[in-house]
């Protein structure tokens, strides 16, 4: 007996459709279905961040989400919001500012922080951090992220430095 | 070959030392397209899943896979007598840690398990989730025995012995005598005692743990892709245990996502699953998920320590110290785990200036998981008992703690100074650093507004932790002890005919910025813009032979090993060019990628152009001039065991004296690491060290309970530091070069970790103390801070 | 770890969803946002035979507000929650909750149905809707009926939900003239689950407290009213020696278990700062 359902999604604006297992979380799915691994794994119960993605608009946890949920949805990954332009702005920042160093809790980093933006785009310094508190990074020690997000809003907005 | 550059590196015009060059592998990560190991799929891949111990101690009686072998994917399921016959155990000793003792430790358990978590069975099948399934399948018949989980009862008598044959659950032991501690107290002004607790904890890397071997029976090779800091260490552990030759393994380790010293040990679970892979001939993956991390990854600092210290004329003149460690069943291969109370007793007390020090430090086995090296070890229960007791001093002494400080670290002008423990300082600064950061935080107008702010109920505390830190290690740390570890690393740089450059270096790279200091480095010696200069790190198969990443080496050793080999390109390709343009080598120059006159600085060929015409037209040079254009250097510290750096730490934090919470107002770091090659990356690592500091200091603790089981082995309930609670950190340095390499360059990547837990420790006391409470234990929980202040 | 296999079904309507219910009984578990219930599937924690996904049912959406009753649908997301004016108006203490409740990513998916559902102890809109007097509506294949939010929570991770029925939304008494709410809770880092949690929600009569409920989470198996707190500032105005006095008799009604993060004394200790921080802030926003 096949458990498996069929989906149909976008992902990164391009249509997928396949056979998936119910107890696949969106995440595996992207990465070993569709394979994009840009998106990341880090926990599987939805408090390290890692696998942060973006389905229908809006960021949530690629492994607190199946991928059956995602059938008709519109899921962007890292690889579609980076190639799109998109988040130019903050990638650069990142680079320039050395807002990432081993590069893992990162996509989901610029995803939260695009999100963050969008919805704030002149946010403080307590704000960035309280809308980063989700996401996990061992490395930085986040001040070189705040920084990044900063100054890639500023940049944005157009006002200055 | 000739060293043609009259101006020494730090000198040379466009050199790149000293500047923060972004780093030239991050814009792929930040696209989302790193290659992490779990990224990789293979041809025929499949999947491992463990089946653990739930017990912390006990035999097991039988094994039945017969449900869990007709589960849906399965492909081979293996214990550990079957195991035992394709990996054989290792021992996690070295000669030079003198009594020193561990049992063989089995891939899978053989007979009995000694810790929750310990693997036991190996699941292969085509997912992961199908092995999972299998796995909940299998029927273990454990006979649960008494653990051994409080290591201040470990060596009693009525205590069972985790491994007979060794006699007793002490592990390692040593005592340091040195001057007259005893004459030292009895003259003393003041003494105080403390009794501290260190909560173990572990690195939390955000990727875990994960390998994919690959053995290709056809031609007898294995290549194995693990996220790990040290690939020709593993090289060479999995060929011993294999049984394979050293020289037909390969491991490659590309993008890392974290390390921290917790991917540089052999784990039960990557050997079976290298095992696996040569028993199956296909690839098997293994990756730790986070609740197996919890309990398989190593943990680390899990220490009692009883301390006394003396203070005679404003000074400290003597301290004593008894450390007790419990570590897991094994001391870990093959680093030992033993190191960490090792350096633990070499360290107590290291930036101060005192003729008398006893310690004795114990390490004893326990039925918890394996405990062994993660960042800075040793150096935060180092630095953590060294500077309570400093505090607790001053208060004894009715001294400002900056003050007895003041008086009692070892001048700057006192060096080379050998120190009670034994220890060879080269040249520090700890007097330059430590007036540093007093102006740097404005330490009077802080104890001035701490004074204010109490008037209203406000409770903010200063607190200070100087420091050392152990980098660049000699063979003395691990290969004199009979460790397959290299002490010396090199670099292959070669110029290509396109006049490109690439480095290949034994080093690697977790995010720290290695490629991009080997670059930095590399591009300076030669003379060439950052941008043609290409490193390659992480596969044995291309790298010269190395030692990885560990103990703050990759600047200091590989970088130094880097300009030897640009300076000795560079004399090479002037050789070349001399003898092309019938000059002389001395003058010519090597500026932006193009040989030149060193006088007028006028272009006289490309680096292109040379290097087409060396392999292409050969014919075009003069008889005799055999050009090589692919130079190796290797580079190895010899006259000090380690190259020592200092700093200084500085919290200023605010305690709710309500509810014990914890609020970190401001941080200062000055650190004294030598040459600084990239400022931006040092101070990146200084402040994620820092902030993992923090989390000791507050936040993570691997809590047991009295069966031996982990109770809180889940991202929810073991808490790491997160942005909100985080500070923003300030840092200045101060440069003393080690004259052991030209580069002068020592280490960074463990400074802020060593510090920072008695920095925030002392603030928290420097804050309630004025309500009478004292915290004596880390993680200072905000319980532990009302218990302290007698509310709970 | 991933999850053990199940079945997956998204009925189209309210009756369907009862009817995959009640076939499989025990064997079948409700999926909203899922960000309570995949982490245990992810851990193995539980193992259901079939998922039933109400999110396609829409009766379930949509915050409505008259002058008397806001109607929250129980597929509501945390963010559509923090977003919505009309919450902010007529219902300021579920505005003021949800922002402690977990990440953004998290509220994104989480559903305020879902959380009243899954009652974790720790969790904010149990106590919150305890008290706010909330009426939960509850659907099933006999019929709608209402349950008053304090009847609702029976125990850990027990609520009135019977076999086959879905919690499809919660009506919350408009914010009356005079009241005032008031939320804080004591958890380690920014959206972790809370040590403390007091909801409160009273109504002032110039400097007079007329009506109180002091409704705490996570110091209980279920939210939990401290009445003989309540008791003592009822009447009266906030000061401190009269909040000091319902501190001290907070131990009547909590008597907390220790846990993990916090003993017991801990859990009732914070409580009574809590109780403290919050009407005192409460009182000064007049």
């Amino acid at each position: 007996m096949d458990p498996s359902r069929e989906i149909s999604l976008t992902v990164n604006g391009e249509p997928v459709t396949t056979r998936v297992e119910p107890r696949k979380s969106l995440v595996d799915f992207l990465r070993e279905d569709v394979g994009l691994t840009g998106s990341h794994v880090g926990c599987e119960h939805g408090v390290c961040g890692a696998c942060t993605i973006r389905l229908n608009g809006a960021i949530v946890r690629g492994c607190l989400t199946l991928a059956v949920q995602a059938d008709g949805a519109e899921v962007w990954t890292i690889e579609g919001v980076s190639d799109s332009g998109e988040i130019a702005a903050l990638q650069k920042a990142f680079l320039e500012r050395n807002a990432l160093q081993c590069g893992y809790c990162t996509p989901a980093m610029l995803l939260t922080a695009a999100a963050l933006l969008k919805e704030n785009p002149t946010p403080t310094r307590p704000e960035i951090r309280e809308y980063l508190s989700g996401n996990y990074c061992r490395c930085t020690g986040y001040q070189a992220i705040v920084d990044a997000v900063e100054s890639a809003a500023s940049e944005m907005t157009g006002t200055g430095s | 070959m000739t060293d043609k550059s009259p101006l020494s590196i730090h000198d040379l015009p466009n050199s790149y030392i000293g500047r923060s060059v972004p780093r030239p592998n991050t814009r792929r990560l930040a696209e989302g397209r790193g290659a992490f190991t779990d990224d990789i799929t293979l041809a025929r891949m499949a999947h491992v899943a463990f089946l653990r111990s739930p017990y912390a101690h006990a035999g097991i009686r039988s094994i039945d896979i017969s449900r869990a072998e007709k589960s849906p994917g399965v492909i081979r399921i293996v214990a550990g007598e079957e195991m035992a016959r394709h990996c054989t155990p290792w021992v996690g000793v070295l000669t030079h840690l003198k009594g020193l003792k561990s049992a063989p430790q089995y891939a899978l358990a053989v007979g009995r398990v000694r810790w929750q978590g310990e693997p036991v069975v190996a699941v292969v099948a085509q997912t992961r989730a199908e092995a999972e399934d299998a796995a909940a399948l299998i029927e273990v018949a454990y006979e649960p025995l008494a653990p051994v989980v409080d290591m201040e009862t470990a060596l009693d008598a009525s205590t069972p012995v985790l491994h007979p044959e060794l006699g007793d659950n002490l592990a390692f032991e040593r005592t340091v005598d040195a001057g007259d501690v005893d004459a030292a107290f009895a003259e003393a002004d003041a003494v105080a005692e403390e009794v501290l607790h260190f909560g173990r904890h572990t690195g939390v890397t955000l990727e875990p743990r994960t390998i994919l071997a690959d053995y290709n029976p056809g031609a007898g090779k294995l290549t194995v892709h693990m996220s790990t800091q040290a690939p020709h260490m593993m090289k060479n552990i999995f060929a011993t245990h294999t049984g394979i030759d050293e020289d037909d393994v390969r491991v490659v380790s590309k993008d890392v996502g974290g390390s921290f010293g917790i991917k540089i040990h052999t784990y039960p679970d990557d050997m079976a699953t290298v095992a696996l892979s040569v028993m199956l001939k296909r690839p098997v993956k293994f990756v730790a998920d986070r609740l197996e991390s919890f309990v398989s990854d190593i943990h680390a600092r899990d220490h009692r320590v009883k301390a006394k210290i003396a203070v005679r004329g404003g000074r400290i003149t003597a301290i004593e110290m008894d450390d007790l460690t419990g570590i897991g069943p094994y001391s870990v291969y093959p680093r030992t785990s033993a190191v960490e109370c090792n350096q633990v007793l070499n360290l107590v007390g290291g930036p101060y200036d005192f003729a008398n020090y006893r310690a004795v430090g114990r390490v004893v086995l326990q039925n918890k998981n394996i405990m062994c090296q993660y960042r800075a070890v040793g150096h935060p229960v180092a630095f953590g008992v060294t500077e309570a007791l400093v505090d607790s001093a001053a208060r004894a002494a009715n001294m400002d703690p900056a003050e007895l400080r003041r008086n009692s670290l070892v001048p700057d002008d006192a060096y080379p100074y050998t120190a009670a423990t034994g220890i060879r300082f080269e040249g520090l600064s700890h007097q330059k650093s430590f007036e540093k950061i007093l102006k740097l935080m404005d330490y009077q107008g802080l104890r001035a507004k701490q004074a204010t702010l109490r008037e209203s109920g406000v409770y903010r505390g200063i607190g200070l932790a100087a420091m050392i830190e152990v980098t660049n290690p000699s063979p003395m740390f691990y290969g004199v002890g009979g460790a397959h570890i290299s002490a010396r690393d090199g670099v292959t740089i070669r110029l290509d005919p396109t006049g490109g450059v690439t480095c290949a270096t034994g080093v690697t790279e977790q995010g720290q910025g290695t490629e991009a200091v080997i670059a930095q480095i590399a591009a300076s010696a030669i003379g060439v813009p950052i941008e043609k200069v290409r490193v390659v790190t992480g596969d044995t198969e291309t790298t010269p032979y190395g030692g990885g990443t560990w103990a703050s080496r990759g600047a200091g050793i590989a970088g130094e090993a880097a300009l030897q080999a640009g300076r000795a390109l560079r004399g090479n390709i002037l050789d070349v060019a001399a003898a092309m343009l019938q000059t002389e080598a001395d003058r010519l120059d090597i500026r932006n990628a193009a040989v030149v006159d060193a006088d007028s600085g006028s272009e006289r060929m490309t680096l292109a152009d040379l290097g087409k015409t060396v392999y292409f037209r050969g014919n075009e040079l003069p008889d005799g001039v055999s050009p090589e254009l692919v130079v190796t250097r290797h580079y190895s510290p010899r006259q000090f065991p380690f190259a020592f750096t200092n700093g200084v730490q500085a919290c200023w934090l605010e305690v709710d004296a309500d509810s014990g919470f914890v609020r970190l107002l401001d941080f200062w770091v000055v650190e004294d690491c030598g040459t600084v090659i990239n400022p931006q990356l040092v101070d990146e690592q200084i402040r994620g060290g820092v902030v993992q500091g923090i989390g000791a200091a507050l936040y993570e603790h691997c809590i047991y309970d009295d069966e031996g089981n982990m109770r809180n082995a889940t991202m929810a309930d073991y808490l790491v530091p997160m942005a909100v609670e985080m500070p923003d950190i300030t840092i200045e340095h101060v440069e003393t070069p080690t004259a052991e390499s030209v580069l002068g360059a020592k280490g960074v990547g463990e400074a802020g970790t060593a510090g920072a837990p008695a920095a925030v420790f002392n603030a928290i006391n420097d804050a309630i103390g004025v309500l009478g409470g004292k915290i004596t234990a880390i993680p200072a929980t905000p319980e532990l801070i009302l218990k302290a202040l007698g509310k709970v | 770890m991933k999850p053990a296999p199940f079945d997956y079904a998204k009925p189209a309507t309210l009756e369907e969803a009862f009817g995959l219910l009640e076939g499989h009984g025990d064997d079948a578990q409700v999926l909203a946002g899922g960000q309570s219930l995949l982490p245990t599937l992810n851990m193995r924690l539980s193992a259901p035979a079939i998922l039933v996904d109400i999110s396609a049912l829409d009766a379930l959406r949509g915050i409505s507000l008259d002058n008397e009753m806001l109607r929250i649908g129980a597929l509501t997301s945390h963010s559509e929650l923090q977003a919505s004016e009309d919450v902010a108006r007529a219902a300021p203490l579920l505005a003021l909750a949800v922002s402690h409740i977990a990440h953004p990513a998290i509220r994104n998916r989480g559903t305020f149905g879902g959380s009243l559902a899954h009652a974790d102890p720790a969790a904010e809109f149990p106590a919150c809707v305890v008290a706010l007097d909330a009426g939960l509506e509850i659907a099933g294949r006999s019929g709608t009926r209402k349950v008053a939010a304090v009847d609702f929570f029976h125990g850990l991770y027990e609520t009135g939900l019977g076999p086959g029925e879905i919690l499809t939304a919660a009506e919350v008494p408009v914010l009356q003239k005079g009241f005032r709410s008031g939320f804080s809770e004591f958890a380690r880092r920014t959206g972790d689950f809370a040590i403390s949690a007091l909801a409160a929600h009273a109504q002032f009569d110039g400097d007079t407290v007329r009506e109180l409920r002091l409704v705490f989470a996570g110091v209980d198996i279920r939210p939990l009213r401290a009445t003989a707190a309540e008791k003592i500032v009822t009447g009266n105005a906030i000061a401190p020696e009269l909040l000091a006095e319902a501190r001290a008799r907070l131990g009547d009604d909590l008597r907390p278990t220790g846990d993990l993060h916090a003993s017991a004394a801990m859990k009732l200790h914070l409580s009574g700062v809590l109780l403290e921080r919050v009407l005192s802030e409460m009182a000064g926003a007049g």
